[in-house]
């Protein structure tokens, strides 16, 4: 009896499409975030997360469009993450459809945000996303950044992680800004940094390359694995990462 | 034959959306509402919550959930409660040392889950009792949990004169590793419910569903 390792694939969602290429037969329409939804969930997906980048107010009302019909044809938890700045956007989210909302920048700015938000919703609707990279000279040696890893937010992750988990966040998503892009694997040392600094679940995000990869991830500490490119261009199926994780011990469904 | 009906009572804000499609996916004709006399004359009756304990009854009492939901059972009508749908059957909840009164409908507390990683949160299994309906054919199925509360001992004491509810367990991991043994669904007669999400449980959830619908018109 125990919980099982969550698989997430990520899709990046602007003005209603996925942005990033995708390489799968028997898809009508492989731009379309609910019709890749629905192969993620027929290839066993614990949870789907949406990132919507869109700039513009016209692309987020379509995202919240594509977040209502992908919750009521797809039946595992969503999360969605992008923008998130208020209550009534993470509000607005939850009727769409959402189950979980990942605010970044946001609570970096105002940090309340977070405790209001899990005042209102409670803390399992937070996800708390971070993006940290090395950096020397901070207590931890892993700084928060923004604008996609290119600045500095000025706070140490570590602290930033333990203040968040204070306030009420409900899980924290990782993003290793280092290891994103590189499908080198994980970010082990972040990773465990992380878990021993916090409580509530770690979801590890950026570097996958293999389905080896994975296991790693969740021995240094990680309850959920996320990733985007390798899925979407089918160099790891969801399936085959979940037979890694299984043959390296770990329970998944 | 015309397809049970189910109302889902709507106190509060979250994902009620799901909930809706996936009862509807599972052969019910779904209304989303708080109107006292359309949740009472429904075949079914699907109580969901998300958040606080505190928020969530204060929600339901605005509407006279609990009557509702007591007049229901006085009846045999079904109800199934869902994650803090579940929790509010209970006699109370204690949340950040604040304890708000329940439905009372089972003795017993909602507490923190006392486990090295809190929110229990994603898939697991559940230790299905013989006879149980609501896990027919799903015995050996992971459900999908997310929460940071729950019912670590259950108190409803029964005699030979009555009905002993079926009670379904799970741990948020190996007791020996510090993980929390909790209700995870209860089978009380007319009154189901899970601590788990059924409409984000896919197939398995669906088919809980399913086994919760065919209850319906034989009440």
């Amino acid at each position: 009896m125990s919980l099982a390792v969550r698989v997430i694939p990520c899709l990046d969602v602007d003005g209603g499409r996925v942005v990033k290429g995708i390489n799968f037969q028997d898809l009508r329409d492989a731009g379309d975030p609910v019709e890749l939804a629905k192969v993620y969930d027929a290839e066993g997906a614990d949870e789907l997360t949406f990132l919507d980048i869109s700039a513009s107010h016209e692309g987020r009302a379509t995202t919240m469009e594509i977040v209502s019909a992908t919750a009521e044809q797809v039946f595992i938890p969503l999360t969605v993450g992008g923008g998130v700045a208020s209550v009534a956007d993470v509000d607005r989210l939850l009727r769409a459809g959402a189950d979980k909302v990942a605010i970044n920048t946001a609570a970096i700015r105002r940090p309340e945000l977070i405790a209001e938000v899990a005042d209102r919703f409670g803390n399992q609707v937070l996800v708390l996303s971070v993006d940290a990279r090395r950096a020397a000279g901070t207590p931890s040696g892993f700084e928060v950044t923004t604008h996609g890893g290119r600045q500095s937010a000025g706070l140490d992750a570590l602290e930033w992680a333990a203040r968040a988990a204070e306030l009420g966040a409900g899980e924290i998503l990782l993003n290793a800004m280092d290891a994103d892009g590189t499908e080198d694997g994980f970010d082990l040392d972040l990773i465990g940094a992380v878990r021993r600094e916090v409580a509530i679940p770690i979801i590890a995000s950026g570097g996958a390359g293999a389905a080896a990869h994975f296991p790693p991830a969740v021995a240094a500490g990680a309850d959920a694995v996320l990733a985007a490119t390798i899925f979407h261009f089918g160099k790891v199926r969801v399936g085959e990462a979940k037979d890694a994780l299984r043959a390296a011990g770990a329970a998944v469904r | 034959m015309t397809a049970p009906s189910v109302v889902v009572l709507d106190y509060g804000s979250g994902n009620l959306r799901s909930a809706v499609r996936a009862v509807e996916r599972a052969g019910a004709s779904v209304t989303l509402t708080s109107d006292f006399q359309e949740a009472l004359d429904a075949d079914g009756l699907l109580v969901p919550g998300v958040g606080a304990y505190a928020a969530c009854m204060a929600g339901l009492r605005a509407l006279k959930g609990e009557r509702i939901i007591g007049r229901r059972l006085a009846g045999g009508r079904p109800v199934l409660g869902i994650c803090v749908g579940m929790q509010i059957l209970f006699a109370r909840g204690v949340e950040h040392g604040v304890e708000t009164e329940g439905c009372d409908e089972w003795p017993g507390v909602v507490e923190r889950l006392q486990s090295p990683i809190v929110p229990h949160m994603g898939w697991n299994t559940v230790e299905v009792p013989e006879g149980s309906r609501a896990f027919a054919g799903l015995e050996d199925e992971r459900f999908y949990f997310v929460h940071s509360y729950g019912v670590r001992s259950w108190d409803l004491v029964t005699n030979d004169r009555t009905t002993a509810p079926l009670v379904t367990w799970t741990e948020t991991g190996p007791v020996t590793e510090g993980g929390d043994r909790f209700v995870a669904a209860v089978e009380n007669g007319p009154l189901w419910a899970t601590q788990f999400h059924p409409e984000k449980s896919g197939d398995a959830g669906a088919g809980l569903l399913r086994n919760w619908i065919q209850t319906l018109k034989a009440a």
